[in-house]
């Protein structure tokens, strides 16, 4: 139906509301219907010191040291950060770069520890059973010790959004369950086996929040997930404000923001954050670790992975400890030989391309994909001139005009792009997606916001250094002021000696230093 | 006669409103003092590393906004600052001489330093600490890698390394397209020529 | 090193060579329509345009040192295509292959190529030879179902004389054969001083004729029956939306209406406007050319509105009987203004623009 036309039915309430644009890539969901399995205990596990967005963690422990599960092994600086923990019970036997899943396949500083088998758990957080009766604040901290960051894919700090604000109340709890990325079925299979974990969660964040209300949105590609979450809630007595919504199947529907629209008609304005509009949005992986950090006391060390790809021998819904490397997991499921593989991180719309496999399972894993060279292939053909169709605008969930925004990108006008809200595009990959030509315009987007970030580093550090140059500047001056009074006051009382003034003139220069110093 | 009255009153009306118009914008659009040399010095990188010849950026580009000096003299700015000031000033851009060399930073051998304080006099932006007799520490976060701390050290402690990479700070190549790479191809030859 | 690739890693299959091939369909039953009206002439021309399209773009290729694979995108052959159902019947050879040449290199080579050129390739060339030959370009042949001409068209041979040779080589005048489009008829009695509806009803105008295309008019847009199956073809395929053809149709018809109903006498019927000339054609298949139309919905209506004032007010006021063409060109112009001022809002914003 033409946009305009949905537009003037949402707006008279005469349809549901729903995100603008969207795509239907093929599904793929050929994991679907597997029952999820532990993946084993690999030999060593590699843990990055940094598997969030925010500030990267420093380690606790030295190589030779003894650690249990759920241990915590990193500890966080700064506010946007969450600790590491050991994954199972082993030593540290190093502490060095390593690649982790990323596009750049740059490493950072990680812990590796090989396991003893044992498993020996770390039982020193307390399970919390009656967590209804705890201050929210202390189920905050709960969270943020367990190192809970966001499943879905963002990996932003739990605890920082599990927030009551006075000013922005929490009306509505969204709970995430789209999964809109072709061929991944992590969330659908933790919904179908782990619903009743799941609503605890929820159930967990509506009292942090002080909410009664809440949805669990589900894609209707995913029926036996809505059914499960249903009877599910239907057993519990609590949980009587919940509704489960099956959304009709369209990507990028998990979008948070898209989520949001869609169910409430609220936008969540440029610049905000859901909490604004009264809405709190989580992953139903993060809701069950949730519930696994809270009442049972365990630190986030294992979480589900869809391993799939038309190139995988046994497409599977594993539970991996975090920090296991991937080729161990693409062993277990028969594959062996990179030979004519890629391998990507993620689904096929947001994912990453992995350059090998020797990477570790981190809290972002929710897929590894084995696609063939020849089909991975036909989503990058040759790059054609853009004809204009228009299809990327009518794709883009965000209402942006891509093929201008990548023209823009592409010649390196930033300023413009900026104005044409090139922050404003979420990398979903429709436009991409649709786009005749061929035109790789993520690709282009990801280009310009890096230059654009690259640029204000730039020009940060330039205004910071040109502050502290003027500072040195007047200082310089001040002191020569001072010089030439003390010169001029000396002369009236000991006309005759004047050989004596440059020792001590340093004095002052270093003594500020000193406080520069301690200021730093 | 009346079409040349007409003619006459129409044109002098005319002339009349442009007049008060322009009187109008100039009041509203009324620009305090010479900001060329801020515009100027807000390009600049503020390594404040003097190869360009003058003290530091501000006089650089104090030199530059009098058309006293070209635009092409700030090394580490490199071929986009030249662009930049080139474009702000309404001159012909003129080719840099020298490359931009990667970002770099100084470091101190601590255990050679034997704390004479003279590096910390020569830094730009008071980027070394220490005192007299102690060991002296660049602050990597506010080191502009100018290199004028390398000659004043008496016992040569002072090395430049090149400024590590960061995960953080990776970006995006342009893809490697060929459409990509020919627009990029033309517009570093056009730069070169203009 | 293994070359970086940005998400997303799946692509749903369109092309632009699809994409041309669909638009090509589209124009078939017009295609169709033009060859029962003018029979082998329609053929020849349409088979000269896009071979002299496609010849075209491969020395341009050539000489430009590109990869000839382009060729295969379909969109020289489109452009032959087009180019060819906006000429009358009786376009000679030669300047059938001057249209092409001119639709290639200067509609769309001179620009960079498929995908740069700010107007439509087979438009400007088809009001180049407007210009140019402006006798030739306003000369229509009886089709074969209407009067019956002193003329064969379904004999190739006979075309084949027409067409290479002119109607001189087969001894018949001009006046024999041709006769006045509905819309020149219209104009030249209005400034004779005759009534509208006086001109329509000595032309013996109807308007299931003109629906279905038997009238005097270039081969492709006389039928508003084909192209409209063509134009709903392409909307059903996605190819286009219907924001251009319907704004601009709507535009047309609302100020026809207006004005008829002021005027009858010297302004036509709406009905009248929708049927007649390149209208249909022009909406359906130039006015929506990807390239030289707005990207955003808000402005492709912007665009298709525009189209239309202009189109009426040419046919109204203006020297040509005919204003569709020109009033894309036109409106061509205007792409990047509106694509830059009516963006769609975006998700979070208060406006599109900040």
């Amino acid at each position: 139906m033409p946009a305009m036309l949905r537009n003037l039915a949402q707006r008279l309430g005469m349809m549901a509301h729903s995100f603008d644009g969207g795509i239907h890539p093929a599904q793929h969901k050929i994991s679907a219907a597997l029952a999820s399995e532990p993946c084993p205990l690999s030999p060593i596990h590699i843990l990055p010191m940094k598997m969030h967005i925010g500030a990267p963690c420093t380690s606790l422990v030295a190589v030779g040291d003894y650690v249990l599960r759920g241990q915590k092994i990193a500890k966080s600086e700064g506010y946007v950060s969450v600790p590491v923990h050991a994954p199972t019970s082993g030593r540290v036997v190093r502490i060095e770069e390593y690649a982790i899943p990323h596009p750049s396949g740059m490493g950072i500083p990680s812990i590796f520890i090989e396991s003893d088998g044992d498993d020996a758990a770390d039982d020193s957080i307390e399970p919390i059973s009656d967590w209804r009766g705890m201050d929210p604040a202390l189920l905050r901290e709960r969270a943020r010790m367990c190192g809970l960051a966001g499943l879905g894919g963002a990996v932003f700090p739990t605890f920082i959004k599990l927030v009551q604000d006075s000013r922005f109340p929490i009306e509505t709890v969204v709970l995430n369950g789209i999964e809109c990325e072709p061929w991944l079925t992590n969330d659908h299979r933790l919904m179908v086996e782990y619903a009743d974990e799941i609503l605890t969660g929820l159930a967990i964040i509506m009292h942090m929040v002080k909410t009664d209300s809440a949805i669990i949105a589900i894609e209707d590609n995913k029926p036996d997930a809505a059914k499960a979450i249903q009877l599910a809630l239907d057993a519990r007595d609590d949980l009587d404000d919940v509704r489960v919504v099956v959304l009709p199947t369209r990507y990028p529907q998990g979008s948070e923001k898209q989520l949001i629209y869609s169910l409430t008609g609220r936008e969540v304005p440029a610049g905000k954050l859901p909490m604004h509009v009264g809405v709190l949005c989580q992953n139903v992986g993060t809701t069950r670790a949730l519930y696994q950090a809270v009442v049972l006391g365990q630190p986030l060390t294992e979480r589900m992975v869809s391993v799939s790809g038309d190139a995988m021998p046994r497409p599977a819904n594993l539970r991996v400890r975090i920090g296991t490397p991937m080729r161990y997991v693409f062993a277990r499921q028969g594959l062996e030989d990179f030979d004519g593989v890629r391998i990507l991180h993620g689904g096929p719309m947001m994912g990453e391309l992995l350059r090998h496999p020797d990477v570790p399972v981190v809290k972002s894993t929710n897929g590894m994909l084995a696609m063939r060279e020849a089909s991975f292939m036909s989503a990058h053909t040759q790059e054609q001139a853009c004809i204009r169709c228009g299809h990327c605008s009518e794709a883009c969930p965000a209402g942006l005009v891509p093929n201008l925004l990548a023209d823009q990108c592409r010649s390196d006008q930033f300023d413009k792009a900026e104005s044409y809200n090139l922050f404003d595009c979420i990398e979903c990959g429709a436009c991409s997606y649709v786009c005749p030509s061929n035109i790789p315009l993520v690709h282009y987007f990801r280009y310009g916001k890096g230059q654009i970030a690259q640029q204000r580093r730039e020009k940060g550090f330039a205004e910071a250094s040109r502050v502290r140059s003027e500072a040195r500047d007047m200082r310089i001056e001040q002191e020569k002021q001072a010089r030439a009074a003390r010169r001029s006051s000396v002369r009236k009382t000991h006309p005759p000696k004047v050989e004596a003034e440059s020792a001590p003139a340093s004095e002052p220069a270093e003594s500020s230093k000193m406080e520069q110093e301690s200021k730093d | 006669m009346t079409g040349l009255f007409y003619a006459l009153l129409s044109l002098g009306g005319f002339a009349l409103l442009a007049g008060v118009v322009l009187a109008i914008a100039q009041q509203v659009f009324h620009v305090e003092g010479d900001p060329m040399v801020d515009k100027v010095d807000n390009l600049l990188p503020q390594t404040q590393c003097g190869q360009c010849g003058y003290p530091g950026c501000k006089p650089y580009a104090t030199a530059v906004a009098a058309l006293e000096a070209e635009v092409n003299h700030c090394v580490p700015g490199g071929e986009r600052t030249m662009l930049a000031i080139a474009d702000l000033m309404g001159v012909e851009p003129k080719a840099v001489e020298q490359e931009a060399a990667a970002p770099m930073l100084a470091f101190v051998r601590e255990d050679e330093c034997i704390g004479c304080t003279l590096c910390i006099k020569a830094c730009p932006v008071d980027a070394i600490i220490g005192a007299p007799k102690q060991y002296h520490t660049i602050l990597a976060d506010h080191c502009t890698g100018c290199e004028l701390c390398v000659e004043p050290c008496p016992v040569d402690c002072i090395d430049m390394l090149v400024k590590p990479e960061l995960i953080e700070h990776w970006s995006w190549p342009l893809p490697k397209t060929r459409r990509s790479q020919l627009g990029h191809e033309r517009r570093e030859h056009h730069a070169g020529h203009a | 090193m293994l070359v970086m690739l940005s998400s997303p890693h799946a692509h749903g299959g369109d092309s632009i060579r699809t994409m041309m091939l669909t638009v090509i369909l589209a124009l078939m039953p017009a295609a169709a329509v033009s060859v029962y009206l003018f029979g082998w002439l329609a053929v020849l021309l349409i088979v000269v345009c896009m071979l002299a399209c496609l010849a075209t773009e491969a020395i341009c290729l050539k000489l430009m040192g590109k990869s000839l694979t382009t060729l295969l995108d379909n969109s020289a052959a489109l452009t032959g295509l087009l180019l060819a159902l906006t000429l009358p019947a009786l376009t000679p050879w030669w300047m059938a292959v001057v249209g092409s040449v001119f639709a290639i290199v200067l509609g769309k080579q001179v620009y960079g190529g498929l995908g740069y050129n700010i107007f439509n390739p087979a438009l400007s060339a088809r009001v180049i030879l407007l210009i140019s030959f402006p006798l030739q370009m306003t000369t229509w042949l009886a089709p074969m179902s209407l009067a019956v001409p002193p003329v064969n068209l379904y004999d190739l041979s006979t075309c084949l004389t027409l067409f290479f040779a002119g109607p001189d080589a087969l001894q018949l005048g001009l006046d024999a054969i041709s006769m006045a489009s509905p819309l020149g008829h219209v104009k030249t009695e209005w400034t004779l001083g005759v009534p509208v509806a006086e001109a329509l009803s000595g032309y013996q105008y109807s308007y299931l004729d003109a629906f279905l295309g038997k009238e005097a008019g270039s081969i492709g847009e006389t039928s508003v029956l084909a192209l409209l199956l063509g134009g709903i073809f392409l909307m059903a395929r996605h190819s286009i939306t219907w924001h251009i053809p319907f704004s601009y149709l709507a535009t047309v018809a609302l100020l026809a209406a207006l004005f008829s109903s002021i005027s009858p006498d010297q302004f036509a019927p709406p009905m009248f406007h929708l049927f007649a000339g390149g209208l249909m054609l022009c909406a359906f298949f130039m006015a929506t050319d990807p390239v030289s139309s707005p990207v955003t919905p808000i402005g492709q209506i912007v665009f298709g509105v525009g189209c239309g004032i202009l189109t009426w007010s040419i046919r109204s006021f203006g020297g040509y009987p005919e204003g569709a063409m020109f009033s894309v060109l036109l409106m061509n112009c205007a792409v990047p203004l509106i694509d830059h001022y009516f963006r769609p809002r975006v998700y979070g914003h208060e406006s599109g623009r900040e």
